[in-house]
This record gives structure tokens, sequence and C-alpha cells, in this order.
């Protein structure tokens, strides 16, 4: 049996904090980091009505090992909802508001355009400027200025493509959030975490034995997970910034699927230490143990309502796996799933109007959504293994496991089923993916 | 660099705990010895048992450990009812033995169900052996859900065989 337990690199987190310890961080990434290739991201499918941005290559960036501008165009492609007017065709790429001629801009599709500079300073550090432009008013829509390390372009490249988004949207982006999947190759097992591009995938564990069911904590400082490391299942909780793990639940027979409370203190976990599968709040230092739901089937994927006041999750005890919803005392149970005989893997959508969930549709398996107050029902993908759907933090795109000619890949789809991404490596099996949150500190 | 020393202490560790169960073998071996004369003790009759450990005798019905589950199902079927029942009256009769029943599902579905699933069919290995007069303190049941696949085809050849429990004797 080999276990590794590593401490990604998390250098977004890092820079509020100091120096020294973002130097450690840089040298676990040179051990580890780089082994791994980088999740490809291919689009299938896009929105129904895309809004046409130009993103002008800025000035300066030609000379840095990492541009900014390919990032940002790249971040707004894969969201489906938008498309990138070609500005490499154009005879005068400006860089400041003043250069900019619109009517031209306008002949080429542009409904906004996006300009900038990268200037290096004499500390050695980098100035990026940027500004938002709406080309069918004239007006500014945003600008920003922000002084950064080398090592931060791409985090910076993808919180201005956020900022576009949001301008032209009107919802969160969600491009600066990270995603945690396990690879499998062979008996080989790891537990990584990635941006959601897919770039800087890093190594949180190794095992020889299976990893299940990662978590975020709500802050996105730590990972709850499930490791069969000490042959049987058991929930672990490691945090990305020191690597340091501890041992969340260890009761007799399996100790699985975790999740946290919305504000951290607490998970909802599953145990089997009464006998059958039932769920269990314990505090996110492993105290307080207290049962919540009581039948004498299967109860078990716990996910919280994003104000905490409920849970939704499978149950066999009409028969066959559905969703059911109770609140936070183990009480007012009310089954929520009606059609079809395998309905499994619920989780809440961000503003806690929808949940998402897993349907079996003759003999395939597929993500769907339900809305709460209606009920109703939307087969979202038309891939046939699907399994642990997750919500992008703004709720509007949603990952998930599912395979393609036998291998293991992630997907993504947007929540209304029009937006479709595949993600893979250039190996192996990868699985049981969960979507970060927002980090605050962004 | 303290990081990379933490982890190499854990592994350490780990490789520490790992000895401790090797270690714990060869206790097994003794009490599956004395297993074996209680065994030749109780049946007298039986001449060729003296040395056989009836558990590995693969003409004797206790070297079989696998009960076999039609889809979504953790029933155990009529036809796994003898061997659970004859691996229920050796744990009565041998107090000091000990099993771990090991559920496993096939791939398809949540991988948390499934885990759920498992062991749901091991728990109905361990009621129908407490009726048979088990006590837990003898059994315990742990799911590896569809984690640990026996057959790795995408097909019902390899997920009827992966559909199963597994009956494990402390020490094997």
């Amino acid at each position: 049996m080999e276990i590794l337990i590593m401490k990604p690199n998390m250098s977004r987190v890092m820079y509020f904090r100091n120096f020294a310890a973002a130097l450690v961080c840089a040298i676990s990434l040179s051990l580890f980091g780089h082994a791994h290739a980088a999740l490809t991201i291919e689009i299938v499918g896009s929105g129904a009505n895309q809004i046409p941005v130009a993103i002008v290559p800025f000035a300066g960036e030609a000379a840095l090992p990492q541009g900014i501008s390919t990032v940002v165009a790249a971040d707004l492609q894969r969201s489906g909802l938008f498309k990138i007017v070609d500005s490499a065709a154009a005879p005068f790429q400006p860089h400041e508001q003043s250069e900019v001629n619109y009517t031209d801009w306008r002949a080429r599709g542009a409904e906004a355009l996006a300009i900038g500079s990268i200037l290096r300073l004499p500390d050695g550090k980098l100035e990026v400027r940027f500004h938002l432009l709406d080309a069918v008013k004239q007006t500014p829509l945003a600008g920003y200025s922000y002084v950064i390390s080398a090592a931060q372009l791409r985090a910076t490249a993808h919180k201005i493509a956020d900022l576009i988004y949001e301008k032209l949207t009107g919802d969160v982006g969600v491009f600066g959030t990270r995603i945690a999947y396990i690879v499998k190759s062979g008996k080989h097992h790891e537990l990584q975490v990635a941006d959601a591009d897919g770039y800087g995938a890093q190594t949180v564990l190794a095992s020889s034995e299976p990893i299940i069911s990662p978590s975020w904590s709500p802050d996105g400082t730590r990972l709850a997970y499930v490791s069969f490391e000490r042959k049987k299942p058991i929930i672990y909780v490691q945090s990305l910034l020191s690597g340091q793990r501890q041992v969340l639940a260890q009761f007799k027979g399996n100790n699985s699927a975790p999740a946290w409370s919305p504000d951290g203190k607490q998970l909802a976990i599953v145990l089997t230490r009464d006998g059958g599968s039932q769920i269990y709040m314990i505090n996110a230092d492993g105290s307080g143990l207290k049962r919540l739901s009581y039948s004498s089937g299967i109860d078990t994927e716990p996910s919280f309502s994003p104000d905490g006041a409920w849970i939704i999750y499978t149950s066999d005890r009409g028969g066959s796996p559905q969703i059911y919803r109770m609140n936070t005392s183990g009480n007012s149970v009310q089954r929520l799933t009606f059609e079809g005989n395998y309905n499994v893997s619920p989780r809440f959508s961000p503003d806690g109007k929808s949940f998402t969930f897993i349907q079996r549709v003759s003999g395939s398996f597929h993500v769907a959504l339900q809305d709460l107050a209606t009920g109703q029902v939307q087969v979202l993908t038309d891939t046939r293994m699907d399994e642990s759907p997750s919500f992008a933090p703004n709720g509007k795109m949603l990952l998930y496991a599912t395979e393609i000619s036998g291998r293991g890949i992630l997907a993504a789809v947007s929540s209304d089923g029009r937006v479709k991404q595949r993600l893979s490596t250039q190996s192996g099996d990868v699985r049981e993916p969960e979507w970060g949150p927002l980090l605050k500190s962004q | 660099m303290k990081k990379v020393l933490l982890s190499t202490m854990l592994v350490s560790l780990l490789a520490a705990c790992a000895g401790q169960d090797v270690k714990e073998q060869p206790k097994a071996a003794v009490e599956d010895r004395s297993a074996a004369q209680q065994q030749a003790a109780a049946r007298p009759m039986d001449q060729a048992g003296v040395e056989a450990n009836p558990l590995k005798d693969p003409n004797n019905i206790l070297s079989k450990r696998s009960v076999y589950y039609d889809y979504d199902k953790s029933n155990v079927k009529d036809e796994y009812k003898p061997m659970v029942e004859a691996h229920a009256k050796y744990l009565a009769s041998h107090k000091a033995a000990k099993v771990a029943v090991q559920g496993n599902t096939d791939e398809r579905g949540s991988r948390e169900y499934n885990i759920a699933l498992g062991n749901h069919r091991a728990d109905s290995v361990r009621k129908m052996m407490n009726v048979l007069g088990v006590p837990d303190s003898q059994i315990e049941t742990v799911s590896f859900g569809e984690e640990k696949p026996r057959a790795t085809c995408h097909e019902e050849s390899c997920w009827k065989e992966n559909r199963r429990s597994d009956i494990v004797y402390q020490g094997e």
C-alpha cells in the first residue's frame, strides 16, 4: 500500500498570506505539479444568443511566457455564451480607449471589446491594465488595473474574464474557481485539484487504493473525501494550504458521502455503524456525532440547501432509490422524485430553487434537473453513463463524470442543457468531480 | 521541505500500520489451527479432517465464499443459502473465528449509492448468520461498492461477477 499526501499550490489564496509560504508552495509545485497533464476541454454545443466580443491582444503580452488575452478569450468561449470576434485580422489593434475605431469594430461584428496592456515595473512586478468597451454605445463598461507577479498572469486573466462575463451577462463569473476530481490509472488513484479551465492540475493525495467523493469546504481551503487506504471507506478532511489531514469519521463499517454545511462547521456523512447506510451529522473536527435519518433501508448522498435548512438525499425506503428531503433535525421528510425507478446523487443548486441528480432512463444514466416549486424535470445530457453532477457556484453550468468509449471523462453542461463540454486527460480515467466554491479573496 | 518530510513520515507511519496487519496474521493462523482442532473434536467420525482445514478444502462447502445478486437487488438467493448456513454453523461452533463480509456492486450508477448497496448486500448475509446464532461480534460487514471489481469489462458478463458478497475469515 502506498499513500502520498500532498499540498497543492494554492497561489491564489496564498497572495494574501506571505511570500515565504508561497515559496514553499512553488517548491512543492516543482516536485509534484509538473507530472500532470492539463485537462483538455472540447466544446460541443453553444448558447442560443452568443454575445460577439473582441478580445484584442494586450500590449506587452507577447514578450511574456503567459499571455492574458488568449486565456480570457478561451474562458468566454468555453462558457458558450460568447462569440469571439477575430481581432488578429484587424489592421490596427488598440490598447488605449483613445485608439479605438468603434466603426471598424462594429463592422467586424463586435458588440463589445476588451483592450489592455501589461507593463513591467522597476521591481519586476507587472502592471496589467484593462478596459471593457461597449462598441455599440461607444462607452466604457469597466476598467481595472492590477499589479501582479508573473505567476499570477493566468489567475488575473480569469479575473478579467469574470468581469467581462458579469458586465455582459449579469451573472457572476466562475472562471477563477477550481475543481476537484479523481484520476485512476491502473491501480493508481490520485485526488487532484485544477483551475476550472483544466490548467494547473495538482495532486492532493496519491494512493494505491480507491478515493471517492471529494467535497470542497465552503471557503475552498479544505477537501473532505473518502479513502479506502485502510481497506474500507474512511472519511478524511485535508487542508489544501498545509497539506495536513485528519480522519473525520472512522466508525465500524462504512464511512462515506461527506457534505459540508454552508457555514463550514459541520458535515453530513453516511455511516453503517448502526446497520444500514444512514445519514449523520458531525462537527468538522470529528466531534459531536448525531444520527439524522432513521429508515430500515439505504439513506445516502446528503446535500445541504444553500440556507442550511434542508438536506436532500437518496433513499430506497420506497422500494427504489429516489430523492428525498428532510430538515437538518431529520424531520419533515418528503419524497421529491417520482419519475423512473433509479434517481440518485442529488445536489442543490446555488440559489436553492432546484436540484440536479442522476436519472436512469431505459438503462442509461443522465444528468437531470428538477425545479423544487413545480416538480418539473429536465434531462440535460445525452451521454449514457453519467455520475456525480455538481453545480458551478453561479448555477449556470454543471460538472459531471461520464464515459466515452469505455474511458472515464469529465463533462460539463449548462443548466439549460444547451452548452456542452468534455474534459479529458491524456491517460487514465477521470471521475468524481466537484466544482469548488467562489473564493472571497478573489 | 518540511512538507516532504511530513509526507515521508506519514508514508512510514502508514507502512508501520500495514506492518501491524502483517504481524497479526500468525495469531490468526493459531486461531485457525485451534478452530480446526475443535472441528475435529466436534466430529470424531471424520477421520480425514484432523489436519485438513475445512475452510480450504475444495470438497467442503465452507471453501465456497461468494454470494451473487441480481441487478439492484440485495437479497440472498435460495441457491446460496446452504453455503451461508454452513458458514453460520461453523462460526457458531468456532467462537474465536471472525469474518468480514465484503459487499460489492457492478459499475453502473452512483458510486456512493453503490457503497450503500454493497453494504446492504453484505448486511443480508450478516442477518442470515445472526438468525442462525452468530453474534455481530464475529461479523464485520464492509462495502467496496463498485471500487474493487473482480471482473473489469463493461458488460453483463463482468457485471454479474461483481454483484457479490465475499465471506473472508480473519487471517486469510
